[in-house]
């Protein structure tokens, strides 16, 4: 036992020296945890931000020059006006995604009380801008609206008040979830890549093979490849979540980093392992580059980080909770944004260790064939 | 120098260079070489690995850009491009390597074939041709047998026969015989004498490492660290140097200081010891499938002794060694260790054996002493010993210098000394050595041997040794010779030699190798038997420098053939779209449908349940056990459990019909953002129906906002999303798989018949692109079933725009492919190259996420860049948008655009020379 723990912490040391030692690589991490993850945060916004609106006016009245005023930057571009001729083919060819047609004598109607009808159409192909933009639309045109009735002087108070609370979220801000779950994502991918990459790139050389034939086994090898890439992932993604996501980004992690952390590192030893178990299945780089970039657009699409998994049909819920990112991205979601502990997690943290017992003993039982068959 | 090529040239060269200098980065592989080479004969360059032969054989046979200095071949200049493409069809080059410019996959016969296409022979021509070329070789019997299965004997005919297809009138072979038997070696030149004796006006220019080979050039030029060291007929350089053997004389002639180094091998008498045999083989075999690698090997090997194991490449060397330090198991028969049979498991046995495997496997990110001590500590040496026998080491095997070095920065001969020396740090008994010593150079063998003889009589290890060289054989206690993974004989060189080959050990293994495939039906002895009879063909008929349909497609033929056999690359071309149709089909969803959620009604008044009710009615939610506290409430929204809470005031039914305007909490987990708001416009939209339905006399002045959700009344993402992926799909992965399937080529070095045959960049590029054009458009295909079938999205637009606007987009993204391809080196990097080039346009600014109006001026324009920006409108337009040709006809444009544009910088950056 002694001599196997001893091996595994050798072997270990060396794949970080292997690390220290190639830049590229190094690079890499550091790219994909910091200018990576700050891009998509601050890039790829679900929001509404500068949509492009067209207003048909046929009423041409006070408040119908209001309604296009009242959508502002940085929600909406400045509104165009467009005849009604070109409310079609305008979308058609992607000029704008929302038209709104205000018809003729609708401030006269709406102040003499014949219930006027206002029209919003979305481009419903931009599934992003569509729905959220319309309800922001609609709710403009409401207020305008209102203030133009109050000026008149009628009541528009509501019978009900509805107060909404956002949880975990005040603002509402697409960059808290966004730029967390891309610190997730590349915890996936890097695991993947560096732990099967090192086994190629071994096996590739012929060092494998000559471990093998020292006092060493499959076991060590496959463990000292799984704790020496886990530990620079873990050390980069905490760094990431530390320093880009909490201190640039300004975004408030709200659970403990050290459960956090240890989460971490329970899913590194099932993806890390996952990656060796892809390796044994290819023979060279290439071959392994193909058959991972399906598994990491898998882990990145479906396992509930960029769409909620409530969403997928069922049967797709239920082959995605063979996959240890799922299990992940729910323990990371409850973690760092609802500020969960270890009373709540802990059923992932169960099923994470089981999928990651299961990687590793299929990983070692092809590992010897693999590795001298290459 | 010279003033017309022509003119300076004599009768008698063929080729001829002045002040040629080469340089990889800043080491020279030649340096001012100034050499005639004799025409109408065979001349060869030797001298060991890295001393640029290579560079020089590849500069003659114009694959290869000259740097400096002055170049003639076959009387005109080789920088000159018009005489060079002119010399495609009289110059054959085989690069080095064993069937490197060969295809694996491709049987023997379309090998040939697709030669013979590039050099446009006709169907008729090809065929007598390629029949002639196989009898004389002897491959006759094996058309179809595909490469990779071939011998590497087999493979250098094949290669010759591909060569001597257009009938050259200067052949240039690259170490033909490396790593090949001894039998098929000498089967090989005799094949060439009697093409030469054929076509006495052919030149021949070899490379060799083979010192005895060279004995029967007509002319050789003697080749060290870039340097010409002597030229002429054997016997002239032989008499120059004043030696016997070529060898000798090679290194007489090198440079005083690396001479000294050099010490003539000694090898001492063994005592014998008897008692147990230090390794035993006993009826070993193996199979991989059907194949049998090693069939029934016997031998013993005596403790202390040096036992060699003679064979050609592939012969089953490998597998009896990895069988016997437990790393393959026997499929039977048995391995021994001291008396013992081997167990993998058992590590005592381990520490036992040293072994230095073929492929070179040391750790290059650590240094020479980190390597020395990884292994110290991995057999456990004891900690106050490790340090010691590392000096030991470093002083023994000469590594002090470089002590601190990593190993990849130091020459093959030091990185073959540091091997022994991790091999032997724990003092094993027994050291397995797998063909230690290629590509060494002469002195370096030399003073590697005087170590294992020093380990041998010295320190009495046994030692396993195997080799293709017959001088290394030679010192040898005892040898073993194999082909075909049986042993043909064993004993002592000098008696094996002795006994059947009059004094010569090469003569002996050749009888041997005679005798043992006179049994087989795969007897190459043929060769002799049915001579060549190629009548010469009038040269006209062959290549040039116009556009060629016929080369383009021997390019398409052959590319569509190995991608239809690799099983990898084709699954992935095939699956991987609808796996990438399914992940973002489902994945990317913006419907939020089915919201967990929970009420906590304090009033339990007719009026909260009239507007609960509203909610369990909706599609949009779906209830939740009812909550108890709000603490619950905000408990359960933090599992994840619900995702909306409602709590509902005590007195709200009254308070509401006195018109006191009762609060509603509305608490949403806005985690993610994209549902926590839309799940807040829902629950107002259905509160807002609410009070218009119950309370109509309360509004006064009504008004109505129509929303139209144009194009997908139902708001579903599939219809917008699946329509999207096409796009990206379409996008990545005919992209990455052309990248790589032209960056294939130079990594596996069969781009060498691009640069030495006829066929152009432009044939080149349109000939690989093809297949992968049918292949996309397949894809594209599987995809709009996919969508249509399994998804349920419809073509509501024109489907001749759409299955138009998707064939010009396809060709346009493996048009990517080939650009990225012509500056890309591993198809490693082209696969990431392509994937993330394409990717991030397609993705973030073609209107997959934002739609393109909405997009900054400089996403905008980036979005444009790229096909992708001007598909979109034709997928989403003709699937979703219900549009047709006149609406989208500038996408069209652009397509087209793209398509001729990423051929012409492909054809600008791929070079036909290698730099």
């Amino acid at each position: 036992m002694r001599h196997f723990l001893k091996n595994v912490w050798r072997l270990g040391i060396k794949e970080l020296r292997a690390f220290r030692s190639d830049p590229i690589l190094i690079a890499l991490v550091i790219y994909i945890f910091t200018f990576a993850v700050y891009s998509v945060a601050t890039g790829a916004k679900t929001e509404v931000v500068n949509a492009a609106v067209a207003i048909v006016d046929e009423d041409r009245s006070l408040l119908s020059r209001r309604i296009a005023g009242a959508l502002l930057p940085p929600y909406f571009q400045e509104a165009r006006y467009i005849q009604a001729d070109e409310a079609i083919t305008g979308m058609d060819k992607n000029e704008f995604v929302f038209l709104i047609d205000i018809p003729p004598n609708f401030e006269r109607d709406l102040l003499r009380g014949d219930n006027p009808t206002i029209q919003v159409s979305a481009d419903a192909t931009a599934m992003s801008l569509a729905g959220i933009g319309t309800s922001y639309i609609t709710s403009i045109i409401s207020q305008e609206i209102t203030t133009t009735l109050q000026e008149h002087g009628y009541s528009t108070s509501l019978p009900i008040n509805l107060v909404s609370h956002f949880l975990f979220n005040p603002n509402v801000e697409s960059i808290r979830s966004t730029s967390m779950m891309q610190v997730i994502n590349n915890i996936s991918m890097l695991a993947i890549i560096l732990a099967g990459a090192a086994l190629i790139r071994e096996r590739e050389r012929g060092t494998v093979e000559h471990l093998l034939v020292m006092p060493v086994n499959a076991a060590e090898i496959m463990l000292a490849k799984i704790w020496a890439n886990g530990l620079v992932i873990l050390v980069a993604a905490l760094a990431s979540l530390i320093v880009v996501v909490e201190m640039l980004l300004g975004v408030p992690v709200a659970g403990s980093l050290t459960l956090f952390a240890f989460g971490i590192a329970v899913y590194l030893a099932a993806v890390t392992g996952l990656g060796i178990m892809l390796a044994t299945f290819a023979s060279t780089m290439p071959q392994f580059a193909l058959l991972s970039i399906p598994v990491l657009i898998i882990f990145e699409l479906l396992s509930g980080s960029a769409t909620p998994i409530e969403s997928m049909p069922p049967w797709l819920q239920t082959i995605m909770q063979l996959s240890p990112a799922t299990h992940f991205t729910a323990f990371s979601q409850a973690i760092l944004y609802r500020g969960a502990g270890l009373p709540i997690v802990w059923p992932q943290l169960m099923v994470m260790t089981g999928i990651a017992a299961i990687f590793f003993f299929v990983s070692l039982i092809r590992f010897r064939r693999a590795v001298l068959r290459g | 120098m010279s003033g017309g090529p022509d003119n300076s040239m004599p009768e008698n060269t063929v080729a001829r260079t002045g002040g040629l200098t080469h340089r990889y980065r800043e080491t020279f592989a030649l340096e001012n070489v100034t050499l005639d080479i004799p025409a109408g004969c065979m001349a060869g360059l030797i001298g060991p690995d890295g001393v640029g032969k290579s560079a020089l054989l590849a500069i003659l046979a114009g694959v290869r850009r000259i740097q400096s200095g002055e170049v003639t071949v076959l009387g005109g200049d080789m920088a000159d491009q018009a005489h060079r493409s002119q010399c495609h069809t009289r110059i054959a080059y085989m690069p080095q390597g064993l069937g490197k410019n060969l295809y694996p996959t491709l049987s023997v016969k379309e090998n040939l074939d697709f030669f013979g296409r590039l050099f446009e022979l006709g169907k008729t021509e090809r065929k007598e041709r390629i029949a002639e070329l196989l009898s004389a070789t002897g491959l006759a019997p094996f058309p179809d047998r595909a490469v990779g299965a071939l011998s590497g004997g087999m493979k250098q005919k094949l290669g010759l026969c591909c060569a001597l297809i257009h009938e050259p009138d200067l052949l240039i072979l690259d170490e033909p015989t490396t790593g090949v038997d001894p039998l098929s070696r000498r089967q090989f030149w005799e094949l060439i004498d009697t093409i030469r004796a054929r076509r006495p006006q052919m030149s021949v220019l070899v490379a060799t490492a083979y010192m005895e080979e060279a004995e029967r050039f007509d002319w050789l030029a003697a080749m060290d660290d870039g340097h010409i060291l002597a030229t002429g007929t054997p016997d002239e350089v032989r008499k120059a140097a004043g030696r016997t053997t070529l060898e000798e004389a090679f290194i007489e002639l090198l440079p005083e200081e690396k001479r000294r180094q050099h010490h003539t091998v000694t090898v001492s008498p063994r005592r014998t010891t008897g008692g147990t045999p230090a390794i035993e083989a006993e009826g070993l075999t193996r199979r991989f499938g059907k194949f049998v690698a090693v069939d029934n090997v016997n031998f013993r090997i005596e403790p202390g002794e040096i036992f060699g194991f003679l064979g050609s490449n592939g012969c089953g060397k490998t597998t009896t060694m990895k069988m016997l330090t437990g790393l393959l198991p026997a499929s039977e028969g048995e391995a021994k260790l001291f008396g013992k049979p081997l167990d993998a498991r058992d590590t005592a046995t381990r520490r036992r054996v040293g072994y230095m495997s073929q492929s070179f496997s040391l750790y290059n990110e650590l240094t020479v002493r980190q390597n020395l001590e990884l292994h110290a500590r991995i057999f456990e040496l004891p900690d106050a010993d490790i340090e010691p026998r590392i000096l030991e080491m470093l002083e023994s095997f000469e590594l002090k210098a470089v002590a601190n070095e990593q190993p990849d920065a130091l020459p093959l001969g030091i990185k073959q000394r540091l091997q022994l020396a991790v091999a032997v740090i724990h003092k094993p008994e027994v050291l397995i050595l797998d063909e230690p010593t290629s590509g060494v150079d002469p002195i370096a063998r030399d003073q590697f041997w005087q170590y294992l003889i020093d380990l041998s009589r010295n320190s009495g290890v046994t030692i396993f040794i195997s080799t293709h060289f017959m001088n290394e054989a030679e010192r040898c206690d005892r040898i073993s010779l194999m082909h075909a993974g049986r042993v043909l004989a064993v004993g002592s060189p000098h008696d094996l030699a002795a006994e059947h080959g009059d004094g010569s050990l090469e003569e002996a293994f050749v009888a041997y190798l005679t005798e043992a495939t006179a049994q087989t039906a795969e007897s190459t002895a043929e060769a002799q038997e049915s001579p060549l009879e190629i009548a010469p063909q009038p040269r006209a008929t062959i290549g040039g420098r116009h556009f060629s349909t016929r080369r383009l497609w021997a390019y398409t033929r052959r590319e569509t053939m190995e991608l239809l056999r690799d099983p990898i690359r084709l699954t992935f071309a095939l699956v991987g779209p609808l796996i990438l149709l399914l992940a973002f089909g489902y994945g990317i969803s913006f419907d939020v449908e089915n919201l967990p959620y929970a009420v906590l009604d304090q009033d339990q008044s007719l009026e909260s349940r009239t507007l609960l009710a509203n909610f369990e009615g909706s599609n949009y939610f779906e209830m939740e056990e009812p909550a108890s506290s709000e603490a619950d409430l905000v408990n359960r929204l933090k599992t994840g459990e619900i995702v909306v809470g409602l709590e509902i005031p005590p007195d709200f039914g009254r308070d509401l019909l006195a018109g006191r305007q009762p609060e509603i909490n509305l608490l949403l987990d806005a985690a993610l953002p994209f549902r926590g708001e839309t799940a807040a416009g829902y629950v107002n939209g259905i509160a807002a129906q609410y009070m218009v339905e119950q309370f109509p006399s309360l509004i006064t002045r009504p008004y109505s906002v129509v929303t139209r959700m144009r194009y997908n009344q139902s708001f579903k993402s599939v219809y917008a999303i699946v329509p999207s992926v096409f796009t990206l799909v379409l996008t990545m992965i005919p992209a990455m798989l052309t990248a790589v399937g032209v960056v294939r080529e130079k990594e596996y070095g069969s781009i060498a018949n691009f640069r030495s045959t006829p066929v152009t960049r432009l044939e080149f590029l349109l000939g690989k692109q093809g297949p992968y054009v049918v292949l996309a458009y397949v894809n594209f295909l599987t995809l709009l079933a996919m969508a249509v079938f399994l998804f349920g999205v419809s073509v509501t637009g024109s489907v001749t725009a759409l299955l138009a606007g998707s064939l010009l987009f396809v060709v346009a993204t493996t048009g990517f492919g080939i650009l990225v391809s012509s500056f890309t080196k591993t198809q490693v990097a082209a696969m990431f190259a392509a994937a993330v080039i394409s990717i991030v346009p397609a993705v973030n600014f073609s209107g997959l996420l934002v739609p393109v109006s909405s997009l900054s001026g400089g996403g905008q324009a980036v979005g444009l860049s790229f096909p992708s920006g001007w598909y979109q409108p034709i997928s989403v337009g003709a699937m979703t948008k219900g549009l047709h040709f006149t609406d989208i006809w500038v996408s069209f444009v652009m397509l087209t655009f793209f398509s001729l544009l990423y051929l012409f910088a492909a054809r600008m950056a791929l070079r036909k020379q290698e730099t």
